[in-house]
This record gives C-alpha cells, structure tokens and sequence, in this order.
C-alpha cells in the first residue's frame, strides 16, 4: 500500500470538487473492494474521498418506481419491502453475492464501480492490460506492472465468452447489476458538468481497445441513484447463479430472468447474464423472440441457442458454451414455474 | 453421535476459552519492544536475482532491518537439514539442490522469501516490504507435473520402495479389467489462522518462542540445532493453534530465520504470513497423478491389483507419503502391486495435508471398486464384502481389531442406501439427479512414546501435565476423560495444562496418534496414581484395611469395595490422614511386542447422497454419514466434532479446492480466500457420525485408536462415486467442478 491522503466529504458536490482538483483521487464507499484493491497495489491512489456520509443512502417509491441511492447498502436494499415485493429478481441477485458480511458493508454504486476478479488484474507482477494500460494518460490511467492480457493463454476459466477483445476477456463481476440491466434500471450520475442519466446497459462496456475503462462513468463523475421503473415481472422472476460452491463464489455464468406471463404463454420477457461479458449481458434479441411463446422447453432450447449467438471460448472456458445456454434454460424453467 | 454410558459426551474443556477470546494464539501474545518481521516473495519460479534494491526498503520510517542473502546473519548450525517432523528430522536430502533461506540469489520456486523485512510495527514493515524491488533472470520453470510425469524418480526410505506380491500383472488375464488414471490438484491447508512465530532471545544462549507448530518439542529440537543451543534452554508454547492439517508438522526455515533475525537486532521478532504465502510457504497436498490396474473374475473376487502413483516435490528437497500403501492391504487379493514415484519440480516442498497420502490414495483405489463394481453388476458393498480379508495381507498377521462389516452395515442403514439405483441416472428429484456413493477409509493407528505427569491434591483436584500441542480435536478434553476414567475425579476437578515445552515431552500432534500417545500416557500416570491410593488403603488400618487391591474401585472421588460399597473411604480422607498433600507421577509410555504382532489401523466408511443438476452441473452433498471403526471413542463429542471436520474438508476435496497454477510462470493464480474455494457452510449438509466403539484389545490400555485422519481418508472417492451413481459420469479428476460434468457430457 501506498502513503496517499484521506478526506471526508459532506456534499456531493464537495466530494465532485476533491476528486477533479487531482489524479490519482477515488471515492471510498463501502471499502470492500477498493481496499483490497489498495493492499495489493493494483490501485496506488494519491487521496481517498470518503463519501459515506454524503445523504445518499435513501430507498424511496417514486411516481414511476423506486429510486434507490448509491450509498444504500447492499443488504438494506435486498432486504427493502418494496424491492422484495416488486423486484424480487433484484433482491435475489443481491443476496446471491458475496457473504452477508460483505452485503452489510458493500453500497449500489460500489457495487456497480466494483473491478474485474480476473487473477492477473489483482497481481501487479503479472501482464495485465486492464491494470497497466498500453495507452496511458491522465484520464487513461497509469501503468503499474507490465502489460499484455495474462487470461488470454491463461488461466481463463471464470472470462468472458462474450464481447471480448484481443486486449481483454475479463468478465464484470457483479450479481445486481444482472438484475439492474435486465430491469432497465438508469444511473444518476452527477459531475463537474452538472447531472445526467445513464441507461443501465450503457453503463458498463466491452473492452475493445480500453479494457482499462469498465464503463462510461466520465472523471469527477460520482453516482447518485439508481432509478429503477415499475413492472409485472414479480411473478414470474429468478436469479440463478452457478458457482463453485453453494455460497460466497462469483459466478461462473448467471442468469437474471423476469417475465410477464398469461397464462401459459410468455407476454414480455428480460434477461440478462452474468460472467460471460465485460459488462451485465443483457439478452433483447432473446426477450424479442420469447414474446408470444409459449413456456414449454422447446421455446427454452431455441431461446438458449439464440442468446448463444456470437459466442466464443478462450480455453478453460468453454465449458462456459454450454453452461450458459443451460442455466438460461434452467432459469427460465423456474422462472415460468413460480405462481 | 453415538454415546457410551462410560464416556459421556462432555464439552470441550477449551470451548468456553475459545468463543470468547480467552485463548491466546501465538499472534496475540506481544512483548515489550516487539518488532515485526514481513517476508517478500520472489515473483518468478526459477532463476536468479540480477539485483535487489533495499534502499527504499531500509530508509523507511521504523524500518529495524532488511534481511537478504546479501546480510543474513548465519545460523551455525545450517548446514544439517532444518528438521523437527513428526518422525524425526527429514532424510539429507538427496537432491543436487539445496534451499537454505536467504542464503543465495538462486530462486527455486514461487514465493520463495527473497528479504524479510523488520519495523517497529506490523504496518511499516508491510509498507517497507513493498518498497523492495528485485531484477530477475528468469529461467524456464517446470512445475507442471502432468508434463514431466516421465522424470519420476524412486524415493528413498520404506515408502519409495515397490511392492508387490503373487504375480504383478495378473490383473490382464482376468475376465473383468479395469484401468483408469485419477488426479488430485495441490490442495493448500489455508487454516484460518496464518502461519508464523514470535521469538524472543531471553539470554545470550537462553530462547523463547510463541510458534504455530503442530509440536512444540520438535520445534524446540529444531531450533536447538539450528543455534546449537541445548534444547533446555528452549521454551516453546502453542497452547492453542487455529487449525493446523499438517501444515505445523515441521519447523519451516522462514521460522528459524526470524529466530536469527531477532537474535541479530536484539529484539523480540514476530513473523505472521500474507494469506498468498500460505500457498508457497507452509507446504501442500502434493499434486498427485495415479492409475489403478484391476482385475476381477465373474464372481466379483479380486484377481489382480496395480496401482502407480507419480506425485510432486521440490527440486531440492525429497518429500514422500504413503500414498498407495492402502491398495496393500485393504483387500483380500492375491496378487498385489504397487509402484510410487516422485518428480523433483520448481515448487516449494510438499507437506502431510489431513488424511495425507492415504487420502489421495483411497481416492483412486475406492473410485475403481467403484468403478469395477458397476462393471460387474455388484452392489459396491457387496463388492467390497466377497473381497474383505480378516487378516493383513501385506504383513501375513492379523488386524488388531477390524470391524468393518459392522460399520458397512451401519452406514449403509443409516444413510438409506436401499434406496440407491444400481442404474446410474435413474433417480430423480424434479430436475435433480439423486444419486448414492460410498467408500472406505483408513489409517494406521499408532503408538508413540510419549510423557505425562499427573498431581493428585488432597483438595480431590486432579491436574494432567504434556507438552503436547491441541491443534483443535480436542486432545485436552480427551486427555481430561482418560484420566477421569481412570481416577473417578470429577470433569471440573480436572485441569490439563499442554502446549509447552516446560510440560513433559510429547509427540507432535500429527497422525491420528494422539489420544494413543498421550492418552496411554496419561491413563499410565493415573493408574499409577491410582495403584497408590490403593496401597495406603489396603495397607493402613481404616475400613478398607487388608481387602485386595483388585477388589477395590474408585469414582466419585470414593475408593470402594466393587461388592460391597458400603466399605469405603474418601480419597481426600485418604491422603490427608497420610499427610500426603499431593500425589504426584510422571513417566513415559510406549507400546509393548503387540506393536509388531498385530497390524493396527483406524477404518472409517463414507455414504453420501449428492443432488446433481444435469443442466448446470452443480453437485450439492445432500446428505453424509461416516462410520468410524477406530477404537474405544474416549470422548464422543470432540470427536464427533472431529469427524464433521473432516468430513467438511472432504467436502472440500470432492467438490472446491484446487489451487491453480499458470505453468507460463509456474505461479499461483488463485492464492487468496475467494479464489481458493474451502467449502462454506452452505456447501455442508447436517453430517452423521457413527461409532462403532469397540476397544481394540491390543494398541494402548483405552483401547483408542485414532480418528483424525480417517475422517477424510475415502470420502472424496464416495462422493464421485454419488455422482456417478446420479449421473453415469465418472470425474476421475478432482475437484468435482461444474465444467467437469458439462465437459464428459
Ligand atoms: C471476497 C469477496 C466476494 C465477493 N463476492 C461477490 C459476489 O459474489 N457477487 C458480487 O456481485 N459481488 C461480490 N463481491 C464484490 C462486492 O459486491 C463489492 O466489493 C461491493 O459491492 C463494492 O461496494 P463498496 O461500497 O464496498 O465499494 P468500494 O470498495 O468502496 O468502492 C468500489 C469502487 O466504486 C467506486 N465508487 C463507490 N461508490 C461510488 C459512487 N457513488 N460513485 C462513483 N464511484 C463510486 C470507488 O471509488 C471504487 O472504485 C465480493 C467481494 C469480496 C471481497
Ligand atoms: S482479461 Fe483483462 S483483466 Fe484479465 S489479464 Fe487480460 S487484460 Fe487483464
């Protein structure tokens, strides 16, 4: 670690301000991952900007949904009575990650801003474009340990099968923001240039030639909320997350799924999968084609060979061919299931 | 659990300690003037350091030392390997290389320490240790077994040697045959607590250490030739340790570094490892390919049995395990085989994990029973039945005590095994696979010599002395229901003290032989404790005046006749009436000629049922059951305790851990917690445990083997066989991961 400096801010605006007066600088939320991040040198900061007392903790019903603020914390809003009742894929996406310790800690933005778990990124002596990119600057980051891709040719069995690129297959490794991608939820986001919102499955990229930018956040920029809108997929809702083990593993592949049913017969359908891509893998083309169908495992089977289009392996990944297809099948079992 | 009116189930004597942070494990002990000691590990796996720049390093504030090849103080007494295992200290190696820790710029393997770094707190010498920067020249690392599995060499020692008996390749005129290879990964122990020692220099020849040791005397031995100091000087103490499964078997040189480090700057040093360096400092479960060759005839009787076993090692150091020793005698087969090899690779050396080799070994030998079961339409117990021997094959003597069929059959019941298909993939639970598997496990028991003391007080209070290390199965709580058996002295009259050296020696804590050791130990003190008692009744005038000895027995803190109660006398009566305050014994115990006459071993059998989705892959252990065969139980609930242990890191064998190396750079790519998956609890059904509970006649006077070991040895073979029973898949590589099922799909 470091020696770097530690200020604590009351106002996002305070908090904007300390981040844009210097590189180097990042707002500290729950710590979990960033911490981390900071004892194993991958992060070298200049100055942390303690958010946690910003007011940006609220869970409230608005006029078109619920508006969840970036400093809720992971466990208060699994366990909020709204989220349960009308987004109950959001709340089981949260308590599927991580440990309850860790959900006590964690907040919505950091989960969202949370880094890639890809072993070479968390090892500066290994060859890491994402953490030492070739194109460095001021905005691009600086290189710390040497550069190239350690995953591709590596160890890559928990990469992306999905919008990878030749600089970088690492997946994103959050279970809610799964849920918050399939859900059409919006980020707001304030910063030096006053407010704005970002859609859900904009947040986040693909890698292409910057693997170093996980998503389109822009410098100084800081999360308020998460918007998300009222549906009619309580009913018919279910995350399901493969892993390693039964509890406290990132998943190998995940599928968020909620539908609209009549009957037996798909009406509207969201989905999203986890672990496969840079960012949470959102199925329109799949949620097109179910519209209308009905909840039979022939549709499951095409719907699965559908969302697998433009799928690729890397290795001690791809197994992951198979399974995705699979648990989207699996979840959408389930999911039709539920009364 | 079962319970013996004899042996009630009592709590762990340290339990209450342990919840409330009363125990003190060795981090926690702080000396005035303590500094703390940070190792930095290479980054490549073999080659050389061009330059290491510790100039930063030594300028940082607080910063006492920065210790490389380059300033090492010298440990006189170097040059005869660093031992104090189990056994005795390790055979010389006969490697051409040899690793001696910060002594040259050669790297031999991942992590290997390259500077330990020393600073008035435990956060300066963090931040001083990465200031350290090395140029390497990196040579080509060989570290992947599977790639140089030809360069097996034939160990030295007994367990190097081949075996075999009758005809070696008998197994190719049988009728029914079966060859398969089985992998087990490096598996890292990672208990929770990390890995270190604090040692403080008391006088110019005069130590004390604090240590994470699994045996205080050998560690003391170990210093002692280190710094050729008479071992009397030495005190080390590990009342408690947070988990050990081997990996405190030995005094590891980074340990005996900072031994010389504290010496040189003059204060007390303590070392406490990164997680990463649990992985690269502190041994592992060696890599371990197998093939088991198995022949049968139609009627299910073993006819021939090879099995080869091929594991990893250091380049410079020679470690070996018993892996294929239980295919010698566990079945009753002719003609028998067995060939274990070694190859030397750029990787630290290997240590004993839980159940070690013989874990590994039952995972093969136990999946082809399985395997060779199905072929010839038997169940696999039935299987193991027309093959079951009542003597030792390997030795021609028999078993000191072998109940094994009894614990089949218990098992057996006990998990629901009539309801298993014999047709794999032919039961289900809505979209789940349900499927049965089970395996049998074992362990020699042994006898080592050990010493007790044992004071008696007239206040009726009992107080049991050894230097023997608790690494967590409870060996006080045991220790206090031996001699409370033996003495009738009251549970909470009973105080044990272990865990240091200035105690009478012990054995380390290591090979399920404890409770054989120490407990015969201790049960020696006691009884002759109790011979006394005895005498200065019979002897003097008072109500049990010239009955005979035999007559008499003792409990409740009452010295009695066995017929007649009413002749009594109090013990504390006893003793005050002789002005005998105390009555103190001491001595050693070892095992008579029985030890050669019998072939002794701890059995255990595994059932499991595993849910597996045939989609996703996942396997779930949905119920378990362990029957252990090891003896008289001395205390059921610690080791009831211990067998859910066990049976968790069996879980964990079977199912999660693996520690991965990326063989480009002959690193770990998983070397912390949420990488290197230990099961959770989530991963852990409610688990049986089943005693069978007969003293064996021969090892010791409680008739108390081991049960340490056994509680993991098979239980990974169970569970593959479960999901092969599910699924009509056979993973003969473990972990049993979900990609591995999608995979043979
Ligand atoms: C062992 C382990 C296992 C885990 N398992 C899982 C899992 O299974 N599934 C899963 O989804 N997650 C898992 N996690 C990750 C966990 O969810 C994240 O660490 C957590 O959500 C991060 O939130 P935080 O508030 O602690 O963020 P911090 O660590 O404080 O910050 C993380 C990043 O977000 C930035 N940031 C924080 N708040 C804002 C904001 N308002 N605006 C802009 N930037 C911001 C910070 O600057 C930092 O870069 C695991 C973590 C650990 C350590
Ligand atoms: S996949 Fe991305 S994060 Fe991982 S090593 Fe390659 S560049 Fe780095």
């Amino acid at each position: 670690m470091n020696p770097f400096r530690y200020t604590r801010v009351t106002t996002p605006k305070a908090a904007i301000a300390a981040v844009i007066q210097e590189g180097g600088t990042y707002f500290l939320a729950g710590g979990t991952n960033l911490i981390d991040l900071v004892k194993r040198e991958v992060i070298l900061p200049e100055k942390l900007v303690d958010i946690t007392k910003l007011p940006l903790a609220t869970i409230e019903k608005t006029a078109t949904g619920i508006r969840i603020g970036a400093l809720a914390k992971n466990s208060a809003v699994a366990d909020h009575a709204l989220v349960q009742k009308q987004f109950p894929l959001l709340a089981m996406a949260l308590n599927a990650g991580a440990s309850a310790q860790l959900r006590n800690m964690a907040t919505v933005g950091g989960n969202m801003m949370q880094r890639t778990r890809c072993s070479y990124f968390y090892d500066p002596s290994m060859p890491c474009n994402k953490r030492s990119p070739v194109q460095s600057g001021p905005d691009k980051g600086q290189p710390n340990g040497p550069a190239g891709c350690g995953a591709i040719g590596g160890f890559n069995r928990m990469h992306a099968i999905f919008g990878g690129s030749g600089k970088c297959i690492a997946v994103h490794p959050s279970d809610m923001c799964v849920a918050l991608a399939a859900l059409d939820a919006r980020v707001n986001v304030a910063g030096p240039k006053g407010e704005r919102t970002i859609p859900f499955t904009d947040f986040h990229r693909l890698p292409g030639d910057r693997p170093q930018n996980d998503n389109t956040l822009l410098p100084g920029e800081l999360i308020l909320s998460v918007d998300l809108p009222t549906n009619a997929f309580a009913e018919h809702s279910h995350y399901l997350k493969v892993r390693d083990r039964a509890s406290y593993a990132f998943a190998l592949v995940s599928v968020g799924v909620g539908l609209k049913m009549n009957e037996n017969t798909i009406q509207e359908a969201r989905l999203a999968m986890g672990g496969v891509a840079h960012k949470p893998w959102r199925l329109t083309e799949v949620e097109q084609f179910l519209q209308g169908q009905p909840a039979t495992e022939v549709t499951f089977r095409q719907a699965a060979t559908l969302a697998m289009k433009g799928a690729k392996g890397y290795g001690e990944n791809d197994f992951k061919l198979t399974l995705a297809p699979n648990a989207l099948i699996d979840a959408l079992k389930t999911a039709t299931k539920t009364a | 659990m079962d319970t013996n009116p004899k042996n009630p189930p009592i709590d762990r004597i340290d339990g209450r300690q342990k919840v409330t942070g009363a125990a003190k494990y060795f981090a926690e002990f702080d000396l005035p003037n303590m500094a703390y000691c940070v190792i930095v590990g290479s980054e490549i796996a073999r080659g050389t350091m061009a330059r290491i720049d510790t100039k930063k390093a030594a300028g940082a504030p607080g910063v006492l030392g920065v210790f490389t090849h380059e300033n090492m103080p010298p440990i006189p007494g170097w040059d005869a390997p660093v031992g104090g295992q189990a056994d005795g200290p390790p055979p010389k190696p006969k490697t051409e290389e040899t690793y001696r820790i910060l002594s040259s710029p050669k790297i031999l393997f991942d992590g290997q320490p390259i500077a330990m770094v020393v600073a008035d707190t435990f956060e300066r010498a963090t931040y001083a240790a990465s200031l350290i920067k090395a140029i390497y020249t990196r040579q080509p690392s060989k570290t992947d077994l599977r790639k140089y599995l030809a360069n097996g060499v034939m160990p030295g020692g007994a367990q190097g040697a081949d075996y075999s008996r009758g005809k070696p390749d008998a197994y190719q005129s049988a009728p029914v045959q079966l060859e398969a290879n089985y992998t087990i990964p490096i598996e890292v122990h990672n208990p929770m607590e990390l890995h270190g020692i604090l040692a403080h220099w008391t006088g110019e020849k005069q130590l004390m250490i604090y240590a994470k040791t699994q045996g205080v005397n050998a560690t003391q031995q170990a210093m002692a030739q280190a710094f050729k100091i008479d071992p009397k000087n030495i005190q080390v103490h590990t009342e408690f340790m947070g988990g050990g499964f081997g990996m405190g078997l030995r005094t590891w040189p980074q340990e005996t570094a900072v031994v010389a480090i504290a010496r040189k700057i003059g204060r007390p040093v303590k070392l406490m490892v990164h997680r990463s360096q649990m992985f690269t400092l502190v041994g592992h479960r060696p890599y371990t390919v197998q093939t088991i060759q198995m022949g049968a005839d139609t009627n299910g009787k073993l006819v021939g049995l090879a099995h080869a076993a091929t594991a990893e090692t250091a380049s410079y150091e020679d470690f070996t395990e018993a892996t294929v020793n239980m295919t010698k005698f566990m079945y009753a087969c002719p003609n028998v085989s067995t060939r274990y090899r070694i190859v030397r690779l750029d990787r630290g050396v290997p240590i004993w994990m839980r159940g070690p080799g013989e874990a590994t070994g039952a995972f093969a030998l136990e999946s082809a029973m399985d395997e060779m079961a199905h072929k010839l339409g038997l169940d696999p117990i039935e299987f193991r039945l027309r093959n079951y021997t009542e003597t030792d094959p390997e030795h021609n003597r028999p078993y000191s005590s072998k109940h094994l069929k009894e614990a089949y059959q218990k098992g057996a019941e006990a998990i629901g095994w009539s309801n298993r298909k014999s047709q794999p993939g032919s039961s289900r639970e809505g979209d789940w696979l349900i499927g049965y598997g089970m395996s049998t496990g074992t362990f020699n028991a042994f006898r080592w010599q050990a010493n007790a003391r044992a004071l008696l007080k007239a206040d009726g209070s009992l107080t049991v002395q050894s230097a023997v290390t608790d690494i967590g199965p409870g060996t006080g709580t045991a220790l206090t229901m031996i001699a409370h058996n033996v003495l009738g002295v009251p549970i909470d009259r009973i105080k044990v003290e272990y865990g240091d050296t200035s105690l009478p020696n012990a054995p380390t804590q290591g090979g399920s032989a404890i409770v054989s050791a120490v407990g015969s130990a201790v049960f020696d003190v006691c009884t002759a404790i109790k011979k006394e008692l005895i005498e200065l009744a019979v002897q003097s005038a008072g109500p049990l005046a010239g009955q005979k000895p035999e007559a008499l027995t003792l409990a409740d803190g009452l010295l009695s006749v066995e017929t007649d109660p009413s002749k009594k006398v109090a013990v504390a009566e006893l003793m005050r009436s002789h002005n005998r305050m105390v009555i103190d014994k001491s001595g050693e115990s070892k095992g008579g000629p029985n030890l050669q006459n019998y072939s002794m071993y701890s059995f255990s059998v595994h059932f499991v049922q595993v849910r597996v989705n045939p989609l996703t892959g996942v396997v779930r252990v949905s119920k378990a059951v362990s029957v252990a065969d090891s003896g008289r139980i001395v205390s059921p609930k610690t080791a009831a305790s211990q067998m859910i242990g066990g049976v968790t890191g069996g879980i964990g064998m079977a199912l999660t851990e693996e520690a991965v190396i990326d063989h480009r750079f002959g690193r770990f790519v998983n070397n912390n917690l949420a990488d290197y998956h230990v099961a959770v609890h989530a991963d852990v059904p409610a688990i049986e445990t089943i005693f069978i509970d007969k003293p064996d006649p021969y090892i010791n006077p409680m008739g108390a083997k081991g049960m340490g070991e056994i509680a993991l040895i098979g239980f990974a073979g169970a569970v593959a066989n479960a999901v092969f029973n599910a699924t009509g898949q056979r993973v003969r590589d473990l972990p049993i991961t979900p990609d591995k099922l999608l995979r043979t799909a």
